[in-house]
Protein backbone atom coordinates (compact mmCIF):
# COMPACT_ATOMS: atom_id res chain seq x y z
CA UNK A 1 0.00 0.00 0.00
CA UNK A 2 2.44 2.98 1.36
CA UNK A 3 4.78 1.35 -1.67
CA UNK A 4 1.99 2.42 -4.34
CA UNK A 5 1.41 5.92 -2.85
CA UNK A 6 5.30 6.31 -3.54
CA UNK A 7 4.99 4.79 -6.74
CA UNK A 8 2.29 7.28 -7.51
CA UNK A 9 4.01 10.31 -5.91
CA UNK A 10 6.95 9.85 -7.90
CA UNK A 11 4.85 9.36 -11.27
CA UNK A 12 3.42 12.96 -10.51
CA UNK A 13 6.65 14.43 -9.66
CA UNK A 14 8.24 13.52 -12.93
CA UNK A 15 4.94 13.86 -14.80
CA UNK A 16 4.13 16.85 -13.63
CA UNK A 17 7.95 18.42 -13.94
CA UNK A 18 8.26 17.78 -17.67
CA UNK A 19 4.57 19.26 -18.38
CA UNK A 20 6.19 22.21 -16.57
CA UNK A 21 9.07 22.13 -19.37
CA UNK A 22 7.06 20.78 -22.75
CA UNK A 23 3.85 22.85 -21.85
CA UNK A 24 2.64 25.14 -24.56
CA UNK A 25 0.85 27.26 -21.78
CA UNK A 26 2.62 29.49 -19.59
CA UNK A 27 0.17 29.56 -16.89
CA UNK A 28 -0.51 25.66 -17.42
CA UNK A 29 3.54 25.32 -16.60
CA UNK A 30 3.06 27.24 -13.41
CA UNK A 31 0.21 25.12 -12.44
CA UNK A 32 2.27 21.59 -12.87
CA UNK A 33 4.91 23.40 -11.05
CA UNK A 34 2.33 23.47 -8.05
CA UNK A 35 2.03 19.95 -8.22
CA UNK A 36 5.86 18.95 -9.03
CA UNK A 37 6.21 20.90 -5.49
CA UNK A 38 3.51 18.52 -4.09
CA UNK A 39 5.08 15.77 -5.28
CA UNK A 40 8.52 16.95 -3.99
CA UNK A 41 7.09 17.63 -0.60
CA UNK A 42 5.74 14.24 0.02
CA UNK A 43 8.97 12.78 -1.08
CA UNK A 44 10.19 14.72 1.97
CA UNK A 45 7.89 13.03 4.19
CA UNK A 46 9.06 9.67 2.85
CA UNK A 47 12.21 10.74 3.81
CA UNK A 48 11.19 12.00 7.57
CA UNK A 49 11.73 15.23 6.75
CA UNK A 50 9.14 16.44 8.51
CA UNK A 51 10.08 19.87 8.98
CA UNK A 52 11.21 20.16 5.62
CA UNK A 53 8.03 19.34 4.25
CA UNK A 54 6.44 21.81 5.80
CA UNK A 55 8.43 24.64 4.69
CA UNK A 56 8.49 23.65 1.40
CA UNK A 57 4.69 23.77 0.95
CA UNK A 58 5.19 27.88 2.68
CA UNK A 59 8.11 29.14 0.89
CA UNK A 60 7.53 27.11 -2.32
CA UNK A 61 3.89 26.59 -3.02
CA UNK A 62 2.91 30.06 -0.86
CA UNK A 63 5.54 32.07 -1.94
CA UNK A 64 8.03 31.39 -5.09
CA UNK A 65 4.76 30.07 -6.84
CA UNK A 66 2.34 32.92 -6.33
CA UNK A 67 5.09 34.94 -7.21
CA UNK A 68 5.93 33.47 -10.51
CA UNK A 69 2.12 33.49 -11.60
CA UNK A 70 2.26 37.18 -10.44
CA UNK A 71 5.09 37.46 -12.81
CA UNK A 72 2.88 35.61 -15.26
CA UNK A 73 -0.26 37.80 -15.34
CA UNK A 74 1.97 40.99 -15.62
CA UNK A 75 3.59 40.07 -18.53
CA UNK A 76 1.04 38.78 -20.64
CA UNK A 77 -1.98 39.45 -21.42
CA UNK A 78 -4.27 36.83 -19.35
CA UNK A 79 -6.64 36.45 -21.96
CA UNK A 80 -3.89 35.46 -24.84
CA UNK A 81 -3.56 32.04 -22.76
CA UNK A 82 -1.73 30.55 -25.82
CA UNK A 83 1.44 32.56 -25.62
CA UNK A 84 4.18 31.66 -27.73
CA UNK A 85 6.54 29.90 -25.94
CA UNK A 86 8.40 28.07 -28.99
CA UNK A 87 11.66 25.90 -28.72
CA UNK A 88 14.85 27.22 -30.28
CA UNK A 89 18.04 24.84 -30.69
CA UNK A 90 16.51 21.52 -30.05
CA UNK A 91 19.68 19.57 -31.52
CA UNK A 92 22.14 21.23 -29.34
CA UNK A 93 20.22 21.33 -26.71
CA UNK A 94 19.41 17.72 -26.73
CA UNK A 95 23.35 16.54 -26.89
CA UNK A 96 23.62 18.68 -23.73
CA UNK A 97 20.94 17.10 -22.17
CA UNK A 98 22.18 13.65 -22.92
CA UNK A 99 25.70 14.35 -22.20
CA UNK A 100 24.37 15.65 -18.40
CA UNK A 101 22.37 12.77 -18.13
CA UNK A 102 25.62 10.44 -18.84
CA UNK A 103 28.12 12.07 -16.73
CA UNK A 104 25.41 11.74 -13.70
CA UNK A 105 24.39 8.12 -14.24
CA UNK A 106 27.87 7.32 -14.38
CA UNK A 107 29.03 9.48 -11.37
CA UNK A 108 25.98 7.57 -9.63
CA UNK A 109 27.00 4.34 -11.19
CA UNK A 110 30.29 4.21 -10.11
CA UNK A 111 30.48 6.22 -6.47
CA UNK A 112 29.98 3.30 -3.67
CA UNK A 113 27.41 4.61 -1.54
CA UNK A 114 27.91 3.81 1.77
CA UNK A 115 25.10 4.03 3.46
CA UNK A 116 24.07 3.68 7.14
CA UNK A 117 21.39 1.57 8.17
CA UNK A 118 18.19 3.14 8.56
CA UNK A 119 17.20 4.31 12.39
CA UNK A 120 13.80 4.96 13.51
CA UNK A 121 12.38 8.18 12.52
CA UNK A 122 12.27 11.46 14.62
CA UNK A 123 11.50 15.31 14.85
CA UNK A 124 13.77 17.15 12.61
CA UNK A 125 12.47 20.64 14.19
CA UNK A 126 14.58 20.78 16.98
CA UNK A 127 17.63 19.46 15.36
CA UNK A 128 17.35 22.19 12.55
CA UNK A 129 16.69 24.52 15.10
CA UNK A 130 19.86 23.67 16.87
CA UNK A 131 22.06 23.49 14.05
CA UNK A 132 20.73 26.68 12.62
CA UNK A 133 21.45 28.31 15.86
CA UNK A 134 24.92 27.00 16.79
CA UNK A 135 26.75 25.03 13.62
CA UNK A 136 25.07 27.49 10.97
CA UNK A 137 24.94 30.34 12.54
CA UNK A 138 27.25 32.60 9.51
CA UNK A 139 25.13 30.80 6.80
CA UNK A 140 22.09 31.73 8.85
CA UNK A 141 22.79 35.24 9.28
CA UNK A 142 24.47 35.96 5.50
CA UNK A 143 21.31 33.88 4.56
CA UNK A 144 19.27 37.36 6.15
CA UNK A 145 21.54 39.37 4.87
CA UNK A 146 20.97 38.11 1.38
CA UNK A 147 17.16 38.44 1.72
CA UNK A 148 17.02 41.70 3.19
CA UNK A 149 18.86 43.11 0.25
CA UNK A 150 17.15 41.21 -2.45
CA UNK A 151 13.69 42.28 -1.16
CA UNK A 152 15.57 45.81 -1.15
CA UNK A 153 16.80 45.06 -4.92
CA UNK A 154 13.42 44.02 -6.40
CA UNK A 155 11.13 46.60 -5.03
CA UNK A 156 14.18 48.97 -6.68
CA UNK A 157 14.04 47.19 -9.73
CA UNK A 158 10.42 47.32 -10.16
CA UNK A 159 9.48 50.47 -8.93
CA UNK A 160 8.25 52.55 -11.81
CA UNK A 161 10.67 55.95 -12.15
CA UNK A 162 9.12 59.18 -11.68
CA UNK B 1 8.34 1.98 3.83
CA UNK B 2 12.20 2.61 3.08
CA UNK B 3 12.86 4.44 0.00
CA UNK B 4 16.34 3.12 -1.26
CA UNK B 5 18.96 5.75 -1.24
CA UNK B 6 19.17 4.62 -5.39
CA UNK B 7 15.57 5.64 -5.94
CA UNK B 8 16.24 9.11 -4.95
CA UNK B 9 19.74 9.94 -6.40
CA UNK B 10 17.69 8.56 -9.75
CA UNK B 11 14.64 11.10 -9.38
CA UNK B 12 16.91 13.43 -8.70
CA UNK B 13 18.98 12.80 -11.17
CA UNK B 14 15.76 12.43 -13.74
CA UNK B 15 14.41 16.18 -12.20
CA UNK B 16 17.58 17.81 -13.14
CA UNK B 17 17.78 16.81 -16.25
CA UNK B 18 14.44 18.24 -16.93
CA UNK B 19 15.57 21.49 -15.55
CA UNK B 20 18.39 21.34 -18.24
CA UNK B 21 16.27 20.32 -20.33
CA UNK B 22 13.36 23.59 -20.04
CA UNK B 23 16.62 25.80 -20.00
CA UNK B 24 17.98 25.01 -22.86
CA UNK B 25 14.94 24.51 -24.88
CA UNK B 26 12.52 27.16 -23.82
CA UNK B 27 12.75 30.71 -24.74
CA UNK B 28 10.44 32.63 -22.61
CA UNK B 29 12.12 33.63 -19.13
CA UNK B 30 9.87 32.87 -17.00
CA UNK B 31 9.70 29.07 -17.86
CA UNK B 32 13.42 29.43 -17.75
CA UNK B 33 12.99 30.57 -13.97
CA UNK B 34 10.27 27.32 -13.33
CA UNK B 35 13.26 25.57 -14.83
CA UNK B 36 15.84 26.70 -12.11
CA UNK B 37 13.38 26.07 -9.53
CA UNK B 38 13.01 22.50 -11.01
CA UNK B 39 17.18 22.11 -10.53
CA UNK B 40 16.88 23.68 -7.25
CA UNK B 41 14.18 21.02 -5.78
CA UNK B 42 16.12 18.46 -7.82
CA UNK B 43 18.97 19.34 -5.19
CA UNK B 44 17.09 19.74 -2.69
CA UNK B 45 15.70 16.17 -3.14
CA UNK B 46 19.06 14.70 -2.91
CA UNK B 47 20.56 16.44 0.09
CA UNK B 48 17.47 15.39 1.82
CA UNK B 49 18.19 11.53 0.51
CA UNK B 50 21.75 11.90 2.21
CA UNK B 51 20.79 13.52 5.04
CA UNK B 52 18.29 10.58 6.00
CA UNK B 53 20.92 7.69 4.87
CA UNK B 54 24.22 9.11 6.60
CA UNK B 55 21.94 10.12 9.57
CA UNK B 56 22.78 13.55 10.00
CA UNK B 57 20.44 16.24 9.89
CA UNK B 58 23.04 18.84 8.41
CA UNK B 59 22.34 18.16 5.19
CA UNK B 60 18.86 19.66 5.82
CA UNK B 61 19.64 22.60 7.07
CA UNK B 62 21.63 22.89 3.61
CA UNK B 63 18.06 22.47 2.01
CA UNK B 64 16.80 25.07 4.28
CA UNK B 65 19.27 27.43 3.23
CA UNK B 66 18.76 26.33 -0.86
CA UNK B 67 15.29 27.59 -0.08
CA UNK B 68 15.97 30.83 1.35
CA UNK B 69 18.40 31.18 -1.75
CA UNK B 70 15.69 30.55 -4.25
CA UNK B 71 13.19 32.42 -2.73
CA UNK B 72 15.45 35.56 -3.11
CA UNK B 73 16.49 34.97 -6.87
CA UNK B 74 12.56 34.55 -7.72
CA UNK B 75 11.97 38.06 -5.96
CA UNK B 76 14.76 39.63 -7.86
CA UNK B 77 14.60 37.65 -10.90
CA UNK B 78 11.18 38.58 -11.60
CA UNK B 79 12.01 41.67 -10.52
CA UNK B 80 14.04 42.16 -13.72
CA UNK B 81 11.74 40.24 -16.10
CA UNK B 82 8.89 43.14 -14.86
CA UNK B 83 11.60 45.89 -15.94
CA UNK B 84 12.37 44.67 -18.73
CA UNK B 85 8.67 43.89 -20.38
CA UNK B 86 8.08 47.87 -19.44
CA UNK B 87 11.06 48.48 -21.25
CA UNK B 88 10.84 46.49 -24.45
CA UNK B 89 7.33 44.50 -24.40
CA UNK B 90 8.42 41.29 -24.57
CA UNK B 91 10.36 38.25 -22.35
CA UNK B 92 11.55 36.27 -24.98
CA UNK B 93 15.36 36.18 -24.45
CA UNK B 94 16.06 35.51 -27.89
CA UNK B 95 14.60 39.36 -28.80
CA UNK B 96 16.66 40.66 -25.98
CA UNK B 97 19.42 40.95 -27.85
CA UNK B 98 20.25 44.77 -26.79
CA UNK B 99 24.09 44.25 -26.09
CA UNK B 100 24.53 41.62 -29.20
CA UNK B 101 26.56 44.03 -32.25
Amino acid sequence: MVDIVFWIIVGITIGSAFMVVQSKSLLYSAYALLFTFVGVTGLYVFLWADFLAVVQIVVYVGGILVLIIFGIMLTNKITSVNISHASVQKGIGGVVVLGIIGVLGYMVFITPWNQLAATEPEQTSATIGRLLMMDYLLPFEVASLLLLGALIAATTLSRKEN
Amino acid sequence: MVVPLEHVIALSMILFSIGVLGVLFRRNAITIFMSIELMLNAVNLALVGFSRYYNSVDGQVFVFLVMTLAAAEVAVGLAIIIALYRNRQTVNIDEINLMKN
